[in-house]
């Protein structure tokens, strides 16, 4: 029986045309990114920088965040702390009921749909406003992103152009590029003057000066943030940095490694609402900080490397796995080899521990991250505890991490456990392995078995590699495996 | 509410975060200890040469589809030359901007050339005009950024932030030797960390999107044409003052 994940993954799979719509963008995304990064000595350093800012920061998560409420403050801001996603909507709802909005302005932010604001908001008869182009083109095609930078990058622009000329009949159809950019922005004009509230994400806050910084090419994240009365961003609270000088190394691998860019067309610093001499921008600005699982991650000593990610995407791009199933067929918020550790961590392993086996491992991800979070590593550790529990103090890693040698075992993430075949499969494959006699015996009988692969029955045996030999041939066992011909080398077993 | 934050931040204590500090040594004030250990490193800075400095300014700003113009004193003609050969109607400005004095005693009369509109009102009480009748705004600005051909602005009462954000054409006055290699650099020359301002802008080129099939497409939201007037003052002085912005050490490293 397929599981959701499974079966979600098989019908990604056989949409050709959405496929050939990612690959194409993929290629030109990782293409785009290596010639950003000529110099690998630079690039290093870089990563080294990227890092241990945001090591630092994670580190200090707690003071850091006091600091940056105070700041925040001090500013003129208001912050407001929620554990999860239904206090994190009740809080924006307050606010947008308390300025009697009926609609709201947004732009692109993963935090939003991770609380499902949208959903949320139209439930309590008020109207999210997606600006950005691909997060408009998604909402009015009622879709999810299937890519945390590129949302809308499984679609064409013939499907877009179907999609504006069902949903704007009025406006000429065309599927020429720039012509649907320009109906875009004629139709989003009104709703950037007319808007009382914009909501937005953060790429990052700076505790030292209470500033919020957030990148964007189209203008529509700063007109969220600066034409309506009032700004509410969102952010998870480990998007917190210490410093502000913090933001040179951490805008520039940002941006190379998302999309190949020296620098994005607008970095928005914000650090307060409008001043009593100033002549525009927002009256108030809010600041929601969401927990929603992050404390939970952050205390496990190799987890906590996950909320280092800044949300570049460079992972997903280089992924063999996201490039053929996409960001759907994930199923998550958060697609990718980061989501492939996010969305377990966040939501358990019983419901989302199967992402972790949606990677072969190949450490591309890892290669990539601007700020060097071991991927795989963590991968690995979370297909242990889907399969055996939480894992205690022995897990190797967390030894040897300094900050683990007084802890008591956790459960880093809830819902671990063996699932009944794999789990016997696995006990079988120690068994047969530990023993040289049974490994010569499991050794000569699957070596027997090559010659009835060649055989009349061959087809028959063929079938159990299922899926594996349909597109390619099947292996030719030998007869003699290496131990045997090295014995008759002279080599002795051990 | 209260309670969730203590609940946050206990969550957050309890998962023994102590890294380096040093037991019994706990500073007086938790934030300056979280800001003093927070990693330092060298200043990111290139030494380039004036010419460099804006040779690479340029190249970078137009490779993202920014107009750069090398100007002289006569700069408000030049620009009223630019925005009348693109149709422009008008063009608001910020009349207590640094600029506005040049840019008015400058502007030509003749039939045709773009009317200069000043944009001195609350936005409260402009919205619609500027929404809707503006085609170009004007803005002076802090400084240029070589590394990656940025502008820097902060935008200021006199000259608000939907000036260079909202009309289709944004056109912005940058002073030579006011361009510095890098971010890291200015943010550092300038102390930008004790005196950030409300709004604080990077804008390098003119609003896009590559939503559609990774296609650039140009003007979402933003103005779809960025025009930079690039003034090289001559050693000899011409007399106009730099912006009002540039209080502070130009002299410093380079």
């Amino acid at each position: 029986m397929a599981s959701a994940f499974r079966t979600r993954a098989g019908l990604a799979l056989s949409r050709e045309r959405v496929r050939g719509n990612i690959r194409r963008a993929m290629d030109g995304l990782v293409a785009k990114r290596r010639a950003a990064f000529p110099d690998d000595a630079e690039l290093a350093q870089l990563r080294d920088q990227g890092q241990a800012i945001r090591d630092h920061a994670l580190a200090n998560l707690p003071a850091l965040l006091e600091q940056l409420e105070q700041r925040c403050r001090v500013n003129g801001m208001q912050v407001h702390w929620a554990a999860d996603a239904a206090q994190a909507n009740a809080i924006i709802l307050d606010l947008l009921r308390g300025h009697g909005a009926k609609a709201v302005i947004k732009g692109k932010s993963m935090v939003s749909e991770e609380i499902g604001v949208n959903a949320y908001l139209e439930r309590h008869g008020i109207e999210p406003i997606e600006t950005d182009l691909g997060e408009l083109i998604l909402q009015l095609g009622n879709e999810h992103p299937s890519h945390i930078i590129t949302p809308a990058v499984h679609k064409d622009r013939a499907e877009i152009a179907a999609l504006f000329n069902r949903h704007f009949p009025d406006e000429p159809c065309s599927d020429d590029i720039d012509q649907l950019t320009a109906l875009a922005r004629r139709v989003m004009r009104a709703r950037f003057q007319g808007a009382t509230v914009g909501m937005s994400g953060v790429n990052f806050a700076v505790a030292e000066t209470g500033t919020l910084c957030l990148v964007e090419n189209e203008g529509n994240g700063r007109l969220s943030t600066t034409a309506p009365d009032m700004h509410i961003a969102v952010t998870g609270i480990e998007k917190v940095v210490a410093r502000l000088d913090a933001l040179a190394p951490l805008l520039t691998l940002l941006t190379r490694s998302a999309t190949g860019q020296p620098v994005t067309t607008y970095v928005n610093m914000i650090s307060g609402p409008r001043k009593p001499d100033e002549r525009d921008g927002p009256r108030e600005v809010h600041l929601v900080l969401l927990d929603n699982g992050r404390s939970r991650i952050h205390a496990d000593p190799e987890l906590r490397a996950t909320l280092r990610c800044i949300r570049c995407g460079a992972c997903m791009n280089h992924c063999p796995v996201y490039t053929r199933i996409g960001g759907h067929g994930y199923g998550t918020v958060y697609p990718g080899p980061i989501g492939a550790i996010l969305e377990p961590q966040l939501q358990g392993l019983q419901v989302q521990g199967e992402l972790a086996q949606a990677s072969s491992l190949c450490g591309a991800c890892a290669e990539v991250c601007p700020v060097r979070i071991p991927i795989p590593q963590l991968l690995n550790r979370l297909r242990h505890e889907h399969a055996e529990g939480p894992t205690a103090s022995q897990s190797p890693s967390q030894s040897a991490s300094p900050a683990s040698s007084q802890s008591v075992p956790i459960q880093a993430v809830p819902g671990g456990h063996r699932p009944g075949l794999q789990g016997r499969v696995w006990r079988a494959w120690a068994l047969l392995h530990a023993s040289p006699a049974r490994y010569r015996w499991m050794r000569r009988t699957i070596g027997g078995m090559g010659g009835l692969l060649d055989g009349p029955f061959g087809g028959l045996l063929g079938g159990l590699f299922g899926p594996w030999t349909r597109s390619r041939t099947p292996p030719r066992l030998a007869r003699r495996g290496l131990q045997d011909l090295a014995r008759q080398e002279g080599f002795a077993d051990d | 509410m209260t309670d969730t934050r203590t609940q946050i931040l206990q969550r957050l204590r309890s998962a023994n975060t102590a890294t380096a500090s040093v037991p019994g040594s706990e500073p007086a004030s938790p934030s300056a200890a979280t800001l003093t250990s927070a990693p330092t490193w060298p200043v990111r800075r290139f030494d380039w040469g004036p010419e460099e400095l804006t040779d690479r300014f340029r190249r970078g700003i137009e490779a993202v589809r920014a107009e750069v113009h090398a100007v002289g004193d006569d700069w408000p003609r030049q620009l009223a030359a630019l925005l009348q050969a693109r149709g422009a109607r008008n063009l608001r400005y910020g009349p207590d901007g640094p600029l506005a004095p040049a840019l008015i005693q400058g502007w030509p009369t003749a039939e045709g050339v773009p009317r200069l509109v000043p944009h001195d009102q609350p936005i409260e009480a402009c919205r619609r005009a500027l929404f809707d009748d503006t085609d170009a705004g004007f803005t002076a600005c802090r400084a240029g950024i070589a590394e990656t051909g940025s502008l820097v602005l902060w935008p200021t009462p006199a000259e608000p932030r939907l000036l260079s954000l909202v009309p289709p054409i944004h056109c912005v006055l940058l002073e030579a030797d006011r361009i510095v290699s890098t971010l890291h650099e200015l943010m550092q020359r300038e102390g930008w960390a004790q005196r950030m301002p409300t709004n604080a802008l990077l804008i390098s080129g003119p609003s896009k999107s590559a939503d559609i099939e990774q296609t650039l497409a140009y003007g979402v939201h933003g103005p779809a044409e960025l025009i930079v007037l690039l003034r090289t003052t001559s050693a000899a002085g011409t007399g106009s003052a730099p912006p009002a912005t540039a209080d502070t050490a130009r002299t410093a490293a380079c």
